[in-house]
């Protein structure tokens, strides 16, 4: 007892300072615990945070144009674009050296893609020009200048020396333009013609349909996680079951059912046309837009949100609404003045969740969402699967993850996360 | 005490019946009348009924039969809202999202009272239970005892003529528990206020209220003052319920002069006073407080019954001695004796001779 009015730290029996004997003592139970999970985390590492730092990483990552074609990066490095005047003969000849280089290694084609993701045509021009320079002889057949653009009139325009140079840098902000509807041109960043802006829109509707899609399932599950929270035990399991019975059925299936549901030959459309609410000329259009996908994800992610709304109420007892009605509240006043408040954090926990899920869904908006209907994920798909630019995917995957953290910090912010509650 | 003086019932049961499942009767047949301004208590253990009569009176549960009156009127179909009944929950069911205040005030401003009153009510209240400096608070930030008083004060600020609690102390230790059991009979003698409090703590009950509801099985077993309660015990369900006591079964030989003779297991007989039997050859159950007990040679009376007896073991306590016998074949056979200088001190193995007044023995039913 003496020790604590001291204002020397307290000391154990054997003279160590207590902090260092007890952090000792922990040490071991540490490292215990440590090696236990280890197998878990190295999985993760590996499995899980490796490839995501190495997609992330190939939104910046630019490196092709520069490995490919060292000698002509070299010789841009003093060519200004802004003066209007094509380059000189030396990077002209660079140029044939490194581009003969490649199509011997058979590399051209990769440069040429990555480079006609910024202007269109280039590819052709790669592949061209490679096929002729292979029989060129570099000590002989110069000048280049005049050769190459006799191959072809595109090594004749500034702008295609000035997309080379532009990408010519080991790391690139690009990808990232163009993810926002932009592109790197020679006098920095502009945006993309209108006919080709896409992606911001697109991410715009995802932010906008996952909106509703997160109110939408608050609405419908509100009640029925009440009911759950509050039927008795038999009555509560039999609809637990039901709340969960779409997790035990395929996506895909529950998905397709929806197709079947809301098409204009569907059961919906058919049902109206029979009951003579709808004319048969005039059947609803609920799929393949931003109807179907609305409806098809509200139902998908219904049991996300009505689970930790469930756990949540679970943990409310029935004398605060008791309580509230004995000092004289309505059954209404009870209800928003005493429960809706404390059943809040079920509210931030679900919506959270089918927030972020629906903000990154892709099987229900491919399968019912149409050309409308498609959300930011489709397209990010459509990059890594069909057109091959993955660092625009990664930098699309990135924003969106980017967006999400944010949302994420807000609602910390606003609500406290400490709040969210999953269960207990 | 403000008891009513016209003689009219405040609360009144009339034949209640209460079924959950349609099977089985939770409350059979509950009569009971309440006048102004008395201290109930309902006691009993879990599952007698208690807090479903509490309920039921509260508006949270309807009865199955019979009607439930207050001020002559039957509230049957009203809805708790408007009952405008008080109560106290058994966790307090403080509201955890708004303060003290908030809390406080809640009652009145469903009542569409005006700001400046209800300040004003809720500061009286808040000082009423000595929580003037905590309108402020989260009920997380205060302790049991406070949330306690906070819970009290908030069934009392919209002034309701009747309040109801249900076990208020039951998660309170012992000595904040006997603060409140002080502080909360004071207050609703000193508000004039009726309440049915419902526990299932007897010293509870026996220190608080003015009459005692003993429940057990959906019915009242025996309804008295806290005295009648203990020393006057109507069955052997109350006498065990109700403080410690020592029984013994046996069967009655004659019933003479008022008093009973029981021949116990034993072969022993004893004169008891008969409260459940009145014939020979009944079975019975005969019931002796252990402090009405004694074995000092000095104060066994004359007219006394006196018995044989073993000491099995002898425990100090400090203010008194409690000791066990073997009586009549009884092992269990507990006597209490103040710790004074001229007590006797025992020890096992001793014979003596115990000796009570034939009126503390009661023979109940068997």
């Amino acid at each position: 007892m003496s020790a604590s009015t001291n204002t020397e730290p307290m000391l154990s029996a054997d003279g160590k300072p207590l902090k260092q004997s007890l952090a000792r003592a922990l040490r071991r139970q540490k490292i215990r615990a440590l090696l236990l999970i280890a197998p878990l985390l190295i999985f993760i590492f590996i499995a899980f945070i490796l490839p995501i730092i190495s997609m992330l990483f190939r939104s910046v990552e630019n490196d092709i144009v520069a490995t490919t074609l060292p000698q002509t990066v070299a010789a841009l490095e003093t060519w200004d674009s802004s003066t209007g005047e094509l380059p000189d003969e030396a990077v002209y000849a660079a140029f044939a050296s490194d581009i003969q280089k490649a199509a011997k290694a058979k590399v051209h084609t990769k440069v040429g893609l990555r480079l006609n993701y910024e202007q269109s045509g280039i590819a052709s021009l790669f592949k061209k020009t490679a096929r002729k320079a292979k029989k060129w002889d570099m000590e002989t057949d110069g000048p280049f200048k005049e050769k190459l653009i006799d191959v072809h009139k595109g090594w004749g325009k500034i702008e295609t020396w000035q997309t080379l140079k532009v990408h010519s840098s080991n790391y690139t902000s690009g990808y990232f333009l163009n993810a926002i509807d932009m592109r790197k041109t020679a006098d920095g960043p502009e945006f993309q013609p209108e006919n080709k802006q896409i992606l911001l829109t697109l991410f715009g509707r995802t932010l906008i349909m996952s909106l509703i899609i997160t109110g939408s399932c608050l609405l419908f599950g509100y009640p029925v996680a009440w009911l759950l929270a509050n039927l008795p035990m038999r009555q509560a399991n039999l609809l637990m079951i039901l709340v969960l019975l779409p997790f035990w059925t395929s996506l895909l299936v529950r998905t397709s059912a929806w197709k079947v549901m809301l098409q204009q030959q569907g059961v919906i459309n058919d049902v109206l046309v029979n009951l003579g609410l709808v004319s048969d000329g005039a059947r609803l259009v609920m799929i393949n837009n931003e109807i179907g996908t609305i409806v098809a994800m509200t139902h998908i992610l219904l049991p996300f949100m009505i689970l930790p709304m469930y756990s949540v109420m679970q943990t409310i007892p029935p004398s605060y609404v008791r309580a509230a009605k004995s000092l004289g509240a309505t059954n209404t006043t009870a209800f928003w003045r005493v429960y809706f408040p404390q059943s809040v954090p079920g509210i931030g926990a679900g919506s959270i969740l089918v927030f972020i899920l629906a903000i990154g869904y892709y099987i229900t908006p491919e399968i019912v969402g149409g050309t409308k209907g498609v959300f930011i994920s489709n397209r990010i798909a459509y990059h890594i699967l069909r057109s091959l630019n993955w660092g625009l995917a990664a930098a699309l995957g990135t924003i969106l993850l980017v967006a999400v953290l944010i949302l994420y910090w807000t609602y910390d912010k606003i609500v406290g996360i400490d709040n969210v509650k999953l269960g207990g | 005490m403000a008891k009513d003086t016209t003689g009219e019932a405040f609360v009144q049961f009339d034949r209640v019946q209460k079924s959950y499942d349609g099977e089985t009767l939770v409350v059979k047949d509950l009569n009971l009348e309440m006048p102004r301004g008395e201290f109930l208590t309902m006691l009993g253990p879990s599952g007698s009924g208690k807090t479903t009569c509490l309920m039921m009176l509260a508006g949270f549960e309807t009865a199955t039969h019979g009607d439930i009156l207050l001020d002559g009127v039957s509230i049957n179909n009203i809805p708790p809202h408007k009952r405008g009944i008080g109560m106290v929950f058994q966790n307090y069911a403080l509201f955890p999202h708004m303060t003290i205040a908030e809390n406080l005030s809640f009652p009145l401003e469903v009542r569409k009272m005006g700001k400046s009153d209800r300040e004003e009510k809720v500061k009286r209240a808040l000082d009423m239970v000595e929580m003037g400096a905590f309108g402020g608070r989260r009920p997380a930030q205060l302790s049991g005892g406070q949330q306690q008083r906070i819970a009290l004060a908030r069934a009392l600020v919209f002034e309701p003529e009747l309040v109801l609690m249900d076990e208020p102390l039951g998660a309170l230790d012992k000595q904040l528990r006997e603060k409140m059991q002080f502080e909360i009979t004071n207050l609703a003698h000193r508000l004039g206020i009726t309440v049915v409090y419902v526990t299932h703590d007897q010293t509870e009950a026996l220190t608080m209220s003015d009459r005692v509801a003993v429940f057990d099985d959906g019915r009242i077993q025996q309804l008295a003052k806290p005295d009648q309660l203990y020393e006057e015990p109507e069955n052997s369900f109350v006498a065990q319920f109700i403080g410690e006591n020592n029984t013994m079964e046996g069967t009655v030989k004659e019933i003479k002069d008022g008093l009973a003779m029981v021949e116990l297991e034993g072969g022993e007989v004893i004169a008891c006073k008969p409260v459940n039997v009145s014939k020979p050859g009944e079975r019975t159950r005969v019931s002796i407080r252990p402090e009405r007990v004694e074995y000092n040679k000095d104060r066994i009376r004359d007219n006394a019954q006196k018995l044989k007896a073993e000491v099995l073991e002898f425990i100090y306590m400090g203010d008194i001695f409690r000791t066990r016998l073997r009586v009549a074949g009884n092992d269990e056979f507990i006597v209490k004796t103040r710790n004074a200088p001229d007590q006797m001190r025992l020890k096992p193995g001793e014979q003596i001779e115990i000796g009570w007044l034939p009126e503390d023995c009661r023979a109940l039913d068997a």
